[in-house]
């Protein structure tokens, strides 16, 4: 056999990888299971149109015909990779029989309501997903963008006050986007005019804001909880007929404003990124500032341009914590949502689709812990909780596949001082 | 005549970080004055509101000041000394958070960011804390024992990072992230496991250590200030030796300032780099030590504070240089011990503490600005926190 | 169009870049523009070009006075530029790196490259560039990379084309190939101006030359001018082109290298099972274009490289597997390429750099305590050996020029017990009173009995320094010829082609 490129000998690697935890799968979870306990998915939210009620399968023919899914999953995608042809969907279909085997060894002998735990799980995304919109938006000019948790605590802390102060949930959502900006204001001054080190100009504005939000929590939103901190949550819009499709409606179209805007986000950036002349010209300052300047660019106002419109997005992606959830502002309610984001635009390589795909499986990871926890599973929840990040690690290490940031990331742009 | 040129700290190099000090401190009092609402009544009076806020920020500060050097009226006609109690808070305060401060400092050092002081503090501090309540050992042996068992512990999870880093150039900021989060739900999940849990105790605690891995009191048993802080400042030399006077620091500087230099004069890239976080880690986990066996005795989910974060930031005022670290993790210790009892006194909330602290890091990232604001000429600024990216 | 510059001066800091130069370049000539390196010619271009902005002085575009404050205004202006460092995004296509900057759109916002690809076919079509507008650039040959810059001026109407060292990257072939590209360009009515320290190149093409010293014009002169004339014009004085190389005895071969290989990242071959061995008192120097796999066989000499199969032998010893470090105390001087980015660690003292490979033993170092007064001692010892102009041995590093940069990493290198000198590309941006010091101390070193391992792209260094010279092409050495070789057959070499 010719010998492979490194890339290759990674996705051969990964494959391996796969395919073995498949094996694996089958044998402990459907093999080795003892329980004859029957596994019940139910599949109906709300009043959808019914394809199927429930399903109701023992858990262990379950887990096995899903490893077997996973194993097969596995084979096509080694034939694919022989051929030279991508492997996406394969792994997609064995990463899923591997974890739905997981869930019915795990949930033998209880229900699981399946389309609620998918519904969760994009509910657990959509700040990660907003905060790593906001990561593309700047990283992908050249900033390296670690404040996103700043950007959506100040959104939330924000869009919670206004909301409660005007009692609308309008305004709520109309501020929102410039308390985010106004972090990510600061994260551009110093990092593109004072050329600062952005990771720990990013970390310092983290603390920045947990800082001010702790405060003013303690010294007005609990003593004037009436006035400050009372702020009306926005309601569900269900889409006329499409929240009817059977599985999907419920999930995808049943859901707050914030959700749909998300929705319109996700595609604005990963059309306009791409295919129009504000993308070529951001993914150029990120990538090679000093031919873009060359050609008459000017680097640093597009970067701080997208550095501000990205704090927009995170803010935006803050209201959901408060206006789009709970209603009251919380003491660092985001609680980490900014680094998972982080993790996700890693993890997804810099790319709009990939960090939302990302994004996703950590909410997915993320709900499947708390479900799991409620019904009671032989699985420790903290082990399930450390799973984004010990993915992430393993992701960065190259392990399936090399991450690569955008090459200018991070590296302030002078004239006449680089290369 | 040969001389040695070792630049000692004159007053011109605290220039900067002091008035980035007053600076922070001024936008502090802002923030305190226009959020009090006994100050905000006097919003339409300029004299009377200027005075009102002048009074909050007063009281704050003092009691800021209190809560953390001198308060006369703890003082009682048997012991006059007792004023200066908060002083040792502070110390109690700030002897962790100058091992942790080292360790963030002695990677910056080596060009690598460690924010993952905080994983290597909680893994520090179970380990100590394990060895301190489960072993039966004399005293002396168990104290040192514990120490050591933490030291180990920081040192294998920093030098994780380090490994994984040079094993496969993965950034340390990312994976020092991720494992800080590891670390802690480690940490929440062994607390409910029956070796740690606390004897009738449902909630989250484990045992106290046993008195003879506790840390020796240096100034009696009505204050809390513990051989803690001699280890730090103990810790503070080894690492000014390590940087100036040894091999090692040595390679660790020529790494940080160019590795490929250094990898193409025969220095090994990923031992320097394995090496330098796996001492890095050791300073935190000593430092989850010292504040387990000095002042906490016992573990919780939250034993790790935010010191691992906060070292990030008194490695930052300090210039990751030992001396720096030890001047500002006082300082840093201070404002942590000073803000509770202004908390309690008063009604500005401990947090201004974190606003301070993440303004003064501002500040003195950007020299710039405080020399635009105090109109200063000729105050010099190194260029140690020069930009590098994911790729670098 | 005619380009006026005057009285352009620019400093940074004590440095003055350009003093008060004046320049006039008429419309369809070829202008070159020569001066050694740091001479400041590069200063002057990015002036016209927008990037950098002068102290005082005015450009001139067809006798009208223009301010120029960004590239954009110079494009305007019909000013084009194809600079050192290409300006091409590597993950972009051909089509995308040409209009960026000038996009068009169409429905939605949506970019639309046709018009560009359109272009660039006729534009390619036109000269013979063979350019496809879908290719990545970071899989495209520098020369044609070079042509896309060059195809990008035109699309964009330069009437002005500036060309910043062009012809550093390309093989003598290529480099032929875009003389006549100028000539072409001129004949159609486009002014050049054409910045190189090539002798060579400026009398083949140019129709009138001005030369910079330190910054200022110090005298034109028409291509009819002889090599030297033109050479003591840009250096100030008197020059020799070849050093005396003197009478010498070769002894036994030191360093055999044989089927060595080297792989990419991606498994791609960089380097094809190169054989050859260097004899004690002998330089061999490895000659060829930049790219061609020399940087990399001169990294695996020391096991800077990763991915390396085949034998590396000093006096009979295997090196490769050994690390770095055995390496060097094997016996190996080792001049990186870079000495900035691989030489020498910028923000620490001069002494320290001076210790690098020698830090951790005695006399500097006793088990793992470093004594820094002996670290001063010895620099200073070395500073007069090697004549290093310094102020102070603690200063750092950057403060010094870089003549006195590559001394410092000699000096070091050179401060070990050596039985082989691996010097890559030594002279590479030096004035040349540095590259007089390095080359004699080269062949003191030969004289001394060590083997001496040269890489360099440099013809004229080769033809000076070697007693037998390989040249390298795609990976592979074509061929070792004997010094006596004459520069035509050499430069046939380094484009590949081999005669029988």
């Amino acid at each position: 056999m010719k010998a492979l490129s490194a890339a290759q000998r990674r996705r051969r690697r990964s494959l391996y990888v796969m395919a073995a935890l498949a094996v694996l799968s089958t044998l402990v979870f459907g093999l080795l299971q003892k329980s004859g306990q029957v596994v019940t998915y139910g599949f109906v939210l709300d009043k959808e149109w019914v394809l199927v009620q429930q399903w109701v399968i023992n858990s262990r023919t379950a887990s096995l015909l899903f490893g077997l899914v996973a194993v097969a999953a596995s084979g096509v995608a080694f034939l694919q990779f022989r051929a030279g042809k991508t492997i996406g969907i394969a792994s997609a279909v064995g990463a899923a029989g591997i974890m739905m085997s997981f869930l019915s060894w795990a949930a033998a002998g209880k229900f699981i309501p399946f389309t609620g735990l998918l519904q969760g799980a994009l509910l657990l995304s959509v700040p990660l997903i907003f905060g790593s919109m906001a990561g593309v938006l700047s990283e992908r000019s050249g900033v390296v963008n670690i404040a996103i948790e700043g950007q959506l605590l100040a959104g939330a802390f924000v869009s919670g006050v206004v909301a409660s102060l005007t009692h609308s949930t309008f305004w709520g959502l109309i501020v929102a986007p410039f308390a985010g900006c106004l972090i990510s204001t600061l994260l551009a001054v110093f990092a593109i005019n004072f050329a600062i080190d952005q990771i720990i100009l990013g970390f310092v504005l983290n603390v920045l804001v947990y800082g001010i939000t702790d405060f003013l929590y303690k010294k007005l939103l609990i003593p004037y909880q009436a006035t400050w901190n009372s702020g009306p949550t926005l309601a569900a819009i269900k889409i006329p007929i499409l929240w009817k499709i059977p599985l999907l409606g419920p999930i995808l179209f049943d859901q707050s404003i914030i959700v749909y805007l998300m929705y319109g986000v996700v595609f604005l950036i990963s059309f306009s990124l791409f295919k129009t002349k504000w993308g070529l010209r951001t993914r150029a300052v990120g990538e090679h500032p000093t031919a873009a300047d060359s050609v008459g660019i000017k680097v640093n106002r597009l970067r701080f341009m997208n550095v501000m419109i990205a704090g927009m997005v995170a803010g935006l992606g803050g209201a959901y914590f408060t206006v789009g959830g709970v209603g009251a502002f919380n003491k660092e309610m985001t609680a980490g949502k900014g680094f998972i984001a982080l993790a996700a635009l890693i993890f997804g390589r810099w790319t709009p689709w990939g960090a939302v795909s990302a994004a996703l499986l950590f909410g997915f990871a993320d709900n499947l812990q708390s479900v799991l926890g409620i019904i009671g599973t032989p699985i420790p929840s903290e082990f399930m909780l450390m799973v984004p990040y010990l993915v992430t690690v393993v992701a960065v290490t190259g392990f399936v596949g090399r991450v690569r940031a955008p090459a200018a990331d991070g590296t302030p742009y002078k004239r006449g001082e680089s290369h | 005549m040969r001389k040695l040129t070792v630049k000692r700290p004159s007053l011109r190099a605290l220039t900067l970080p002091g008035l980035a000090f007053l600076l922070a401190m001024f936008f502090g009092a802002l923030l305190i004055a226009f959020s009090d609402s006994t100050v905000l009544k006097h919003i339409g009076h300029p004299i009377s509101f200027i005075k009102a806020a002048g009074v909050a920020v007063w009281q704050s500060y003092l009691a800021l000041f209190e809560g953390s050097v001198y308060n006369p009226s703890l003082a009682t006609p048997h012991d006059a000394l007792l004023s200066w109690y908060p002083l040792s808070e502070t110390l109690v305060t700030a002897a962790p958070l100058m091992l942790a401060g080292l360790s963030v400092a002695l990677a910056f050092r080596a060009g690598l960011f460690n924010i993952g002081a905080q994983g290597q503090f909680i893994f520090g501090s179970i380990a100590a804390s394990y060895v301190g309540f489960h072993f039966h050992w004399p005293i002396g042996i168990h104290l040192i024992a514990a120490v050591i068992a933490a030291v180990i512990a920081g040192a294998i999870w920093g030098g994780l990072v380090g490994l994984l880093k040079a094993r496969t150039g993965a950034h340390e900021v990312i994976v020092t992230i991720m494992l800080n989060y590891v670390a802690l739900y480690f940490l929440m999940w062994l607390l409910g496991t029956t070796t740690f849990l606390r004897p009738g105790r449902r909630d989250p605690i484990s045992p106290d250590v046993l008195n003879s891995a506790k840390m020796p009191l240096l100034a009696g048993s009505n204050y809390r200030v513990n051989l803690g802080i001699f280890v730090a400042l103990a810790a503070a030399a080894f690492v000014w030796w390590l940087l100036t006077r040894s091999t090692w620091g040595f390679r660790f500087r020529a790494v940080g300032a160019n590795s490929a230099a250094a990898k193409t004069a025969g220095i090994s890239v990923p031992f320097v780099m394995t090496s330098v976080m796996a001492i890095s880690g050791a300073l935190a986990g000593l430092g989850g030590a010292v504040h387990v066996l000095g002042s906490d005795f016992s573990l919780t989910s939250g034993t790790a504070g935010n010191f691992g974060f906060d070292a990030i930031t008194v490695a930052l005022l300090g210039r990751a240089k030992p001396m720096g670290v030890v001047f500002a993790s006082l300082l840093f210790g201070a404002l942590r011990a000073g803000g509770g009892t202004m908390q309690a006194n008063t009604n500005t909330p401990i947090d201004i503490v974190l606003v301070i602290q993440a303004l003064v890091v501002l500040f003195i990232a950007a020299p710039s600005v405080v020399k635009w604001v105090f109109r200063l000429k000729n105050v010099k600024t190194t260029g140690e926190l020069a930009a590098k990216g994911w790729n670098g | 169009m005619s380009l006026e510059l005057r009285g352009i001066t620019k400093t940074f800091g004590a440095l003055v870049a350009n003093d008060s130069i004046d320049l006039k370049v008429e419309t369809g000539e070829i202008h070159a523009i020569l001066g050694e390196n740091g001479a400041g010619k590069s200063t002057l271009m990015n002036i016209v070009y927008g990037l950098v902005a002068p102290d005082s002085g005015e450009i001139l575009v067809d006798g009208v006075v223009k301010k120029i404050s960004e590239p954009s205004d110079a494009l305007a202006s019909g000013i084009g530029m194809v600079h050192q460092h290409f300006m091409l995004v590597p993950v972009f296509t051909v089509a995308e790196n040409i209009v960026l900057g000038h996009e068009k759109t169409g429905f939605a916002g949506r970019l639309d490259l046709n018009e560009a690809r359109e272009r660039i076919k006729k534009v390619s079509d036109q000269f013979n560039f063979d350019v496809n507008p879908d290719d990545l650039i970071e899989g495209l040959p520098v020369g044609v990379q070079q042509r896309v810059e060059i195809i990008r001026a035109l699309i964009y109407d330069a009437k002005v084309l500036i060309l910043d060292e062009p012809t550093a990257v390309l093989t003598p072939q290529e480099t032929d190939d875009l003389l006549k590209i100028m000539q072409e360009l001129k004949a159609q009515g486009t002014s050049i101006i054409f910045i190189t320290h090539k002798l060579r190149e400026v009398k083949a093409v140019a129709d009138r030359i001005t030369i910079i010293r330190r910054g200022k014009v110090v005298g034109n002169a028409s291509p009819s001018a002889s090599q030297s004339e033109l050479a003591s014009l840009m250096v100030g004085r008197e020059v020799e082109l070849a050093p005396d190389r003197g009478a010498h005895d070769v002894g036994a071969e030191v360093l055999v290298v044989k089927d060595l290989s080297i792989l990419d990242i991606t498994g791609r071959a960089l380097v094809n099972k190169v054989s050859f061995s260097v004899r004690a008192g002998e330089v061999l120097a490895i000659a060829g274009v930049q790219g061609n796999g020399q940087s990399e066989v001169a990294r695996a000499m020391v096991n800077l490289e990763e991915h390396v199969k085949g034998s590396i032998t000093l006096n009979g010893e295997e090196i490769v597997g050994k690390s770095v470090r055995e390496s060097l105390h094997a016996g190996i001087a080792f001049v990186p390429e870079s000495r900035e980015l691989d030489g020498l660690i910028g923000s620490m003292s001069i002494a320290e750099n001076l210790i690098l490979d020698l830090h951790d033993l005695a006399p500097y170092a006793k088990g793992i305590q470093l004594f820094p007064n002996v670290v001063l001692d010895e620099a200073a010892k070395r500073r007069d050996e090697f004549d290093i102009r310094l102020q102070n041995v603690t200063d750092p590093i950057s403060s010094l020029s870089g003549g006195n940069k590559q001394k410092v990493v000699l000096a070091r290198e050179l401060s070990r017990p050596v039985k082989l000198l691996v010097a890559s590309q030594p002279t590479r941006g030096l004035d040349v009173g540095s590259i007089e010091f390095v080359h004699k101390r080269i062949l003191e070193e030969r004289d001394a009995g060590r083997a001496v391992l040269l890489f360099s792209t440099e013809l004229d260094e080769v033809l000076a320094l070697a007693d037998r010279i390989a040249v390298m092409y795609r990976g592979e050495i074509l061929s070792i010829v004997p010094s006596g070789v004459s520069a035509q057959e050499l430069g046939l070499l380094m484009a590949g082609v081999v005669h029988a």
